[in-house]
């Protein structure tokens, strides 16, 4: 029985030049196609724009984001499954962000057993 | 499977042509420069460095669309029609773009005026112009090309020429004001005599950074390749203009072609550096060979001689030789001897009158090589060159006197600019102390 986790994209240097940005996009781009062929992908996810609002309290207060530092800020998500976190954890150790200084946040999906 | 993991799956990461993001970085900037005048470079830089940004994140996700040139073209424009609505007064754009970027009317059709093909190949050829301004140092001229219109970042350009990103980031900004005083573009059409004053400085800027890839000074051979590359891509773009394609332009491009030609086998697969007479000429590419001797055909007409025509005339001759003994030595001395008397009697070039010595005693043996390394004008300034140390080792060891051989050769080591003239110099000094110690 295989469960589903949430990859988040936290954090993570932008590239310095064309050639290193061409370099860390194919980097994503093999990685995310290893994901697949390993059978982890369940749906690539997206990338999240750096702006937006924010939206809290009782009164609704609608606030400007960004809503972290820089290095937590998310900046995309996946949807992967595996058999267990550890299995997660292992497939989310190719991920080109830790190149970039930046970090993957593993969250199981709950699930409700029946 | 969702659409966007089909198109992942899809996407072939490793067929995309690896220069792809740098070149239209170049072409974009460009593009973006015409419409905001030279002196918002920086704004045009900031414009594709986000259309980039944002580009890189989409298809990390959904792959590298069919066209990813066009979307990145489409990505900038759009960026730029935001930015121009935005901002339509709060700055002074092209002089001569100000009264169309005024009113919508026409601000949509001029900026899809200066992102059309022809257009741009036309805004880079006026770039290359204008980084090559008479108040500007040939390094700075050199630096600017490969920052501007080869998408080289300023770390990247103080990699390849062994500088400081700290210098390199100062001689840039340097050139750069110097190209925001002048707020439009080089035009290449209305003063063809501007065109004509300014080439030889163009031609001179692709030949150093064709050289700085060839012999230069960055240690990782794939730099260097890339060097030598956007030089020759550059002087296309001369070649296919009518005022710019002049003969020595044509001579020019041969020169690359020839001696890129070789590029395969100058270094052997530990990425040491290979002396001529031991290349494997099997491996030299005959497509370029062909080339330069069509371009140097091509370029055999007018009046006027230059070094670039007796270069690639030089390069010709070797390129086409079918082994180091079968070389037609008497005509490339004859040549040395007109490229010497074409520069100022003043400053005779030693690095040419040494080759000349080198090809002297290729055809008539060491002592004569010896004599006339000994008659060049201003030796001073080939002190600090290894490989004048190198040709003196090489032919008293040819001559029999191994002693002053290990002397100079060890000159030449401690002279050595890199990694790979310096294990190329320990080795040719390791076979003459074996010819000498013979064990």
């Amino acid at each position: 029985m295989l469960t589903e986790f949430l990859y988040l994209y936290r954090g993570g240097d932008s590239p310095t030049s064309p050639a290193e940005g061409q370099q860390v996009m194919q980097q994503w781009m093999a990685w995310m196609k290893d994901l697949g062929e390993k059978g982890y992908l369940k749906a690539v996810g997206s990338p999240l724009e750096k702006t937006g609002k924010l939206v809290s309290g009782k009164t609704k207060a609608v606030s400007d984001g960004p809503f972290a530092e820089a290095k937590d800020l998310i900046g995309g998500y996946t949807l992967v499954q595996a058999k267990d976190i550890d299995d997660a954890v292992a497939a989310s150790l190719g991920c080109p962000i830790f190149l970039a200084g930046g970090a993957v946040e593993v969250r199981p999906i709950l699930q409700m057993n029946m | 499977m969702d659409p966007a993991l089909q198109a992942a799956a899809e996407a072939q990461p490793n067929e995309l042509d690896p220069q792809l993001f740098r070149h239209e970085s170049g072409r974009m900037v460009i593009a973006l420069t015409r419409l905001f005048g030279t002196h918002n470079l920086a704004l045009a830089e900031d414009v594709v460095q986000d259309a980039f940004c944002r580009a890189i994140e989409v298809w990390k996700f959904r792959g590298v669309p069919a066209n990813p040139s066009a979307w990145l073209m489409a990505t900038a424009k759009h960026r730029a029609l935001d930015l121009l609505r935005r901002e339509r007064t709060a700055r002074t754009y092209a002089p001569e773009l100000t009264r169309w970027l005024e009113s919508e009317w026409t601000l949509v059709p001029s900026i899809q005026e200066v992102f059309g093909p022809h257009a741009i190949q036309d805004d880079e050829l006026r770039m290359m112009f204008s980084c090559c301004h008479p108040r500007l140092p040939e390094p700075v001229q050199v630096a600017l090309i490969l920052n501007i219109l080869c998408g080289f970042s300023v770390g990247e350009v103080a990699a390849a020429f062994l500088t400081t990103r700290a210098a390199m980031e100062k001689r840039i900004a340097r050139g750069k004001k110097t190209l925001a005083a002048s707020k439009r573009l080089f035009e290449l059409a209305s003063a063809a005599a501007d065109l004509e004053g300014r080439l030889p400085a163009v031609h001179r800027a692709l030949y150093l950074l064709f050289n700085e890839g060839y012999h230069g000074a960055s240690e990782q051979t794939a730099v260097r390749t890339e060097l030598c590359r956007e030089a020759m891509r550059l002087t296309a773009l001369l070649l296919a203009h009518p005022l710019a394609a002049t003969p020595a332009t044509h001579a020019l491009g041969a020169l690359m072609c020839l001696n890129a030609a070789r590029l395969p086998t100058r270094l052997d697969a530990a990425g040491n550096l290979k002396p001529l007479a031991e290349q494997d000429r099997a491996r030299w590419d005959a497509a370029l060979v062909r080339e330069g001797q069509r371009l140097l055909n091509l370029g055999a007409t007018g009046t006027q001689l230059a070094e670039y025509h007796v270069e690639a005339a030089i390069a010709f001759l070797h390129a086409s030789a079918p082994s180091n003994a079968a070389t037609d030595w008497p005509a490339i001395i004859a040549l040395y001897d007109t490229l010497l008397s074409l520069r100022p009697s003043a400053s005779p070039s030693p690095v040419v009158a040494l080759n000349r010595a080198i090809a002297i005693a290729q055809h008539q043996g060491p002592e004569r090589g010896l004599e006339e390394i000994a008659a060049i004008a201003d030796p001073a300034r080939l002190r600090t060159y290894p490989f004048y140390f190198a040709a003196l080792g090489e032919l008293e060891l040819s001559s029999g006197r191994p002693a002053l051989a290990r002397r100079h050769l060890q000159a030449a080591v401690s002279l050595a600019r890199n990694a790979a003239e310096r294990h190329f110099l320990k080795h040719r000094l390791a076979v003459c102390e074996a010819g000498r110690h013979p064990s």
